[in-house]
């Protein structure tokens, strides 16, 4: 089963992180992701750019409307995901227990319809 | 049949008699039979199904050919393979055809009755129905559902809500469980213990839902707290020795040992000082404190629960108030207060220490606790003042304490209970 693993963490936190911290939680990724596509629970993940560099895009009455950033002022916000096979939600929650993020943040843990036959 | 098949009962039993054994046999057996024709058929609603045609065909067969040498095994074998018949019937008129692999599983499987596999296969369903990613209402309606086998009608009335709402919240809890797959098992042993404690929640849950309903007008629910014991000594026999386990189920039967002497006919409070101790039921008491004992000396981390129930043990032990041993009683709380330091926990200790210091510092204490707000809305807490306020005489100040107190309760026989204490004073 296809879980989909994202990643919520307070961006102003993370921006106000001193370099040696910066550096440590990517090495710690850097670790996280190596250990989860040895064990072939990997399908994809990347980390997403801040919220500030996002666009919304709407289309109504057949006419596309394109607006800066998402609506909802969040506390957290989306960082980054990773797409996992895993066999159970106990396992699926398992490995998102181990994202270096889950320390600061929360880790939504999503289950992926499978494809339309 | 690989069940032992049917024997004519020798002693002829009157219809009446085999109906009731029957029920009996159906209420022990329903949570183990669906808990193994879940692993069986891979399907919570499947495996329902199959347990209700089961139990159907054994209503029609037993009366008349006899009570099976092994009910369960029975009830599980025919509950089967009724549903690889529903299945191949399902498959047959889409496909027209039935496919190989089914029909090689309708071969006749060896059933395993012996308990351990039946444990393991129920224990999977207890975590499955108290797994935490379900919420909390989901967690406690799926367990009396599934795991005691409760009808949806009756889940719905401990809840007070409507059937039709309790089977929609029944099968929105079923749907998470089969798309976000929720496993089918027993968790991991890094996780156990942290899973145990979820159950414990639960049954505690049904049992503290049974013991004060949150509203209406009876203060006990005994089916309710009769099942939570049912769930409790499922999990000791489950899972023997665990402190935690033994903590809850003491804990569980030291209260329900007084509950019939702790409402009036009429359904009023009875304080414990009051409380007619003949009316106590002796063989929990004793099954009660017994455990109390095995769950401290389990020589592992003590759990809450036992600590809780240590504190009952000698409620129920002391002939009356005089003879309750109240220092140890304080002592207990100050542990319980470390482990799980909670505003209902801090007020039972300041109740324990007005008996030994007096009440002008359990004032002290429960002004504290009440200044950090958040209790605000606690009757408990009021009641507590107006109680120590009247033993120091301040009968004014007591009367606004129980009236504040008589705002926010929601039982009708604890608002009688409160009334009373403002006329007395």
């Amino acid at each position: 089963m296809n879980y989909l693993l994202m990643i919520y963490n307070n961006e102003a936190e993370t921006a106000a992180m001193n370099e040696d911290s910066r550096k440590k939680m990517m090495a710690e990724y850097t670790e996280f992701t190596k250990s989860i596509v040895q064990s072939g629970h990997f399908k994809a993940g990347d980390r997403l750019r801040p919220v500030s560099t996002a666009s919304t895009v709407r289309v109504r009455n057949g006419k596309a409307a394109i607006a800066d950033g998402p609506f909802a002022e969040t506390r957290e916000q989306l960082g980054g995901y990773y797409l996992i096979d895993a066999k159970s939600l106990d396992e699926a929650t398992a490995i998102a227990g181990r994202i270096p993020g889950a320390r600061y943040g929360s880790i939504e843990v999503r289950p992926i319809w499978p494809p339309v036959a | 049949m690989a069940t032992g098949g049917l024997k004519p009962a020798l002693i002829r039993r009157s219809a009446g008699e085999i109906g009731s054994s029957i029920e009996e046999i159906f209420r022990r057996e329903a949570g183990r039979v669906l808990a193994t024709l879940i692993r069986l058929l891979g399907d919570f609603d499947l495996a329902e199904e199959a347990q209700q045609d089961a139990f159907a065909a054994a209503l029609e067969q037993w009366p008349m050919r006899g009570m099976p040498d092994n009910p369960r095994a029975w009830l599980i074998s025919t509950g089967r393979n009724r549903a690889i018949d529903r299945i191949r019937r399902e498959v047959f008129f889409r496909e027209n055809i039935v496919p190989r692999e089914l029909a090689e599983t309708n071969e006749e499987a060896e059933i395993d009755p012996s308990e351990a596999i039946f444990g393991d296969d129920a224990l999977r369903l207890i975590f499955t129905c108290c797994h935490p990613a379900l919420n909390d209402e989901a967690q406690i309606a799926l367990t009396l559902r599934e795991v005691c086998g409760l009808s949806t009608q009756a889940v719905a009335r401990a809840f007070l809500v409507s059937e039709e709402t309790m089977a929609q919240r029944l099968v929105r809890a079923k749907k998470k469980i089969r798309d976000a797959g929720i496993p089918y098992e027993t968790p991991h042993p890094s996780v156990l213990d942290q899973r145990i404690e979820g159950v414990l929640a639960v049954v505690y849950g049904v049992f503290t839902e049974g013991y004060a309903a949150t509203a209406g007008s009876r203060l006990i629910d005994v089916e309710l707290c009769a099942e939570a014991i049912r769930l409790g000594r499922l999990l000791d026999s489950l899972l023997p020795k665990n402190s935690a386990v033994m903590g809850l189920l003491a804990l569980m039967l030291l209260h329900d040992a007084r509950h019939s002497a702790r409402v009036t006919d009429g359904g009023d409070v009875i304080l414990l000082d009051n409380q007619d101790r003949s009316r106590w039921d002796q063989g929990e008491i004793a099954e009660g404190l017994l455990l109390v004992d095995k769950s401290l000396g389990a020589g592992c981390q003590v759990s809450p629960y036992a600590v809780q129930a240590a504190i009952a043990a000698l409620h129920v032990r002391a002939v009356d108030r005089q003879a309750t041993d109240w220092p140890q009683i304080i002592g207990l709380y100050e542990v319980l207060l470390r482990l799980q330091p909670t505003p209902v926990i801090e007020l039972n200790h300041a109740v324990a220490v007005s008996m030994v210091d007096g009440a002008e510092r359990a004032l002290n204490l429960v002004d504290s606790l009440a200044a950090r707000g958040d209790v605000t809305q606690y009757h408990l807490l009021h009641a507590a003042r107006g109680r120590f306020l009247e033993q120091l005489g301040r009968l004014e100040d007591a009367r606004d304490a129980y009236g504040a107190a008589l705002k926010t309760a929601a039982l009708e026989p604890e608002r009688r209970f409160l009334a009373s204490r403002i006329a007395g004073l």
